[in-house]
């Protein structure tokens, strides 16, 4: 008989190591997948992990990792603050796609103006859009003791809905001959979030994404709100003796995350996607939740899994279009990988031991 | 703009069926919240349990085949969160999430063949006599028999949990696990088989919307039915009969905004569909104030060290 023994503190190295041995655990399972659909499992596995990197065309690719890392890093870094303090925000989407309305229409409303405050003006406006997003659930749950889960998660479909009502009105293109979605920002100079070396991939949401991670490793090890934070999540009674604010954190925590991925709609809608439209959405925000756990919560963590997660998105692009394996494979690897991460886990906080005949 | 185009009497023949999804997955995830178990990955075996459903009905020609195959679904990928927070103890909120994401790409990885299929239709049980009464016969006595299978589980999961040995046992579990273990209850194996009760309920719930309220394939068509059946257990204060009020008061207010959709109200599309989400808020702001009856050990992780 095996038996579990809580472990006094948590492995050191096993938490470094849970995120490798799920990784290659989802390797080997998303192989079998592959498999089964039909592919050659060494063939996918490799266009994925390798091709982007070091492929023909990786040259293109590359620069493709930091555009779609950054919103995944962006994102996952607010969500990671909030669940390291049991605060669980998980309609990072909806704060994603508020952030990229706002943005969006802050920059549209000075259409044709050409001037150097347009797109600051357009950063501001898109992180207000997010946290104010956020901001309703984190209202309600300290004014009422609302569920920020359910609260944060309706809200995903709400700014869906809202996202196809002003790609269809209020944001539509005027010259667009009745296509639904709006202006083409890349065309807007004053307000394109334009590469700032042609070529690299690098916009000013890469930049950002740097400044959070540095800006979330600074505030969780050197000041007092960053311990707070810890303190809640892992001693939630310490952290009740310790005077923790809780309402303050709670505000604190969601409007952050909600700011920071309305930030990454903001210049994803401003730089790589271009316009306002229906399907400007793709999944981000909830990605992120993977990114987030990925990273173990920690802001270097995070920036790795980012990296890695961006991976799998072009790699699977790139599998999709030269293998035929189909697009929803690569969400179900993404699944997977969290599966696997969770229950690994298991390793940090426990020791795996035969068991002793003992009277229990 | 015609209002009297909406038919009254249809439209809560249809309020019972728009319900019944929603209905079917709240009471499963209501016996595995009294199990002391938060299992938030209900979206992710709704849409599992349709697509199975779905597959296994238009492959056999049998839509029960196709409910069988739903609750079987369901249970399978609720057994990964068994693994997940019973034997690997893993956080409960993270692996509800996994599941959800890991059902969402897993069945629209099913799905693909299926897109654009019709299913086999069950067709109604019109029951002599009753289903002639005018109004009331349409409304109460000529549905498909999953809907009454619904009605029958709520009856069923209220009495158990009221009135049997197993439903206090269940009730003990959830409310204070340390107890129930010292008094010699198995609390890991009464919550998996909790949970794989939760898990069938919201297979047949999700495979109603595929094969019965729709009925068609589509990629992510639980659309959030999922979560409101989260929110509707919180509305339930965790009885049975009130899941069941709440579920048609939900139902309700969906086919009411398809008909005014359909009818051309001066209201946009687009606010009339985001309704549901916001009512579902305005439902757990009003009710959040009462935290009273929730199980006492909801979410918390068991494990026998001591």
């Amino acid at each position: 008989m095996i038996v579990l023994e809580k472990r006094p503190q948590p492995s050191k190295a096993w938490s470094y190591a849970t995120p490798l041995v799920a990784v290659l655990a989802t390797m080997v399972f998303g192989g079998i997948l592959f498999a089964i659909l039909g592919k050659n499992p060494i063939q996918a596995i490799g266009t994925i992990f390798w091709e982007p990197l070091f492929g023909e065309f990786a040259f293109y690719y590359r620069p493709q990792l930091l555009v779609k890392g950054a919103p995944l890093v962006l994102i996952a870094i607010g969500l990671s603050l909030g669940f390291r303090a049991g605060i669980w925000n998980i309609g990072a989407e909806g704060q994603y796609i508020m952030g990229a309305i706002f943005g969006a229409g802050a920059g549209l409303a000075f259409y044709p103006l050409d001037a150097f405050y347009v797109f600051p003006i357009m950063v501001i406006a898109g992180a207000f859009g997010g946290w104010l997003w956020a901001a309703i659930p984190a209202f309600l749950k300290v004014r009422f003791g609302t569920n920020e889960i359910l609260v944060s998660l309706m809200l995903v479909y709400v700014a869906e809905q809202m996202l196809a009502s002003v790609s269809l009105g209020l944001l539509k293109n005027p010259e667009g001959f009745g296509f639904p979605g709006s202006r083409n920002l890349q065309s807007y100079e004053s307000a394109h979030n334009a590469e700032l070396i042609a070529g690299s991939g690098m916009h000013w949401g890469v930049v950002t994404a740097l400044i959070a991670v540095i800006f979330a490793y600074v505030l969780l090890n050197r000041h007092m709100l960053g311990f707070h934070i810890r303190l809640t999540g892992e001693a939630p009674r310490a952290a009740k003796f310790a005077g923790v604010n809780p309402a303050r954190l709670i505000l604190f925590c969601l409007g952050m995350s909600g700011a920071l991925a309305g930030l990454a709609g903001m210049f994803e809608v401003a730089g790589p996607s271009g316009q306002v439209s229906i399907d400007f959405n793709v999944g981000y925000g909830f990605t992120a939740i993977i990114v987030a756990f990925l990273g173990r919560l920690h802001p270097v963590g995070i920036l790795l899994a980012g990296g890695l997660m961006a991976l799998t998105y072009i790699g699977g692009e790139i599998a999709q279009s030269q293998l035929g394996l189909p697009a929803a494979a690569i969400q179900v690897f993404q699944g997977m990988l969290l599966f696997f991460l969770l229950a690994f886990d298991l390793l940090t906080n426990y020791r795996i031991r035969a068991a002793r005949n003992e009277v229990a | 703009m015609d209002l009297g185009e909406i038919n009254p009497v249809l439209l809560v023949a249809s309020l019972m069926v728009a319900a019944t999804p929603l209905l079917l997955a709240a009471i499963g995830e209501l016996v595995v919240e009294k199990a002391g178990v938060l299992n938030l990955g209900v979206e992710g075996m709704m849409i599992v349990g349709a697509i199975s459903g779905f597959a296994i009905s238009v492959e056999t020609g049998s839509p029960w085949l196709g409910f069988i195959a739903a609750a079987i679904g369901g249970a399978v990928l609720s057994l990964l969160f068994v693994l997940l927070t019973q034997f690997a103890l893993a956080n409960q909120v993270a692996s509800g999430l996994a599941l959800t994401l890991f059902g969402l790409g897993f069945s629209a990885l099913m799905g693909q063949s299926y897109v654009g299929v019709k299913p086999p239709s069950m067709g109604d049980i019109h029951i002599p006599l009753l289903s002639d009464i005018p109004v009331i016969g349409p409304i109460l006595f000529q549905h498909d028999p999953i809907l009454y299978l619904g009605i029958a589980l709520v009856a069923a999961v209220w009495a158990t949990l009221k009135y049997t040995r197993v439903g206090l046992i269940l009730r003990a579990v959830g409310e204070n696990h340390d107890a129930a273990h010292a008094l010699g209850y198995k609390v890991i194996k009464i919550r998996i088989l909790a949970i794989l009760f939760g898990g069938a309920c919201a297979g047949l719930g999700g495979a109603y919307i595929s094969l019965i309220r729709v009925p068609q394939w589509t990629e992510g068509m639980t659309a959030g039915v999922g979560w409101i059946a989260l929110a509707l257990v919180v509305f339930a204060s965790w009885k049975p009969w009130r899941a069941l009020l709440g579920a048609y008061l939900f139902g309700g207010i969906t086919v009411l905004q398809l008909n005014l959709q359909a009818a051309g109200v001066a209201i946009p599309v687009e606010y009339l569909a985001m309704s549901p989400y916001i009512i579902t808020i305005l439902v757990l702001v009003i009710l959040s104030a009462d935290k009273s009856s929730a199980p006492a050990s909801l979410g918390r992780t068991f494990h026998a060290s001591h």
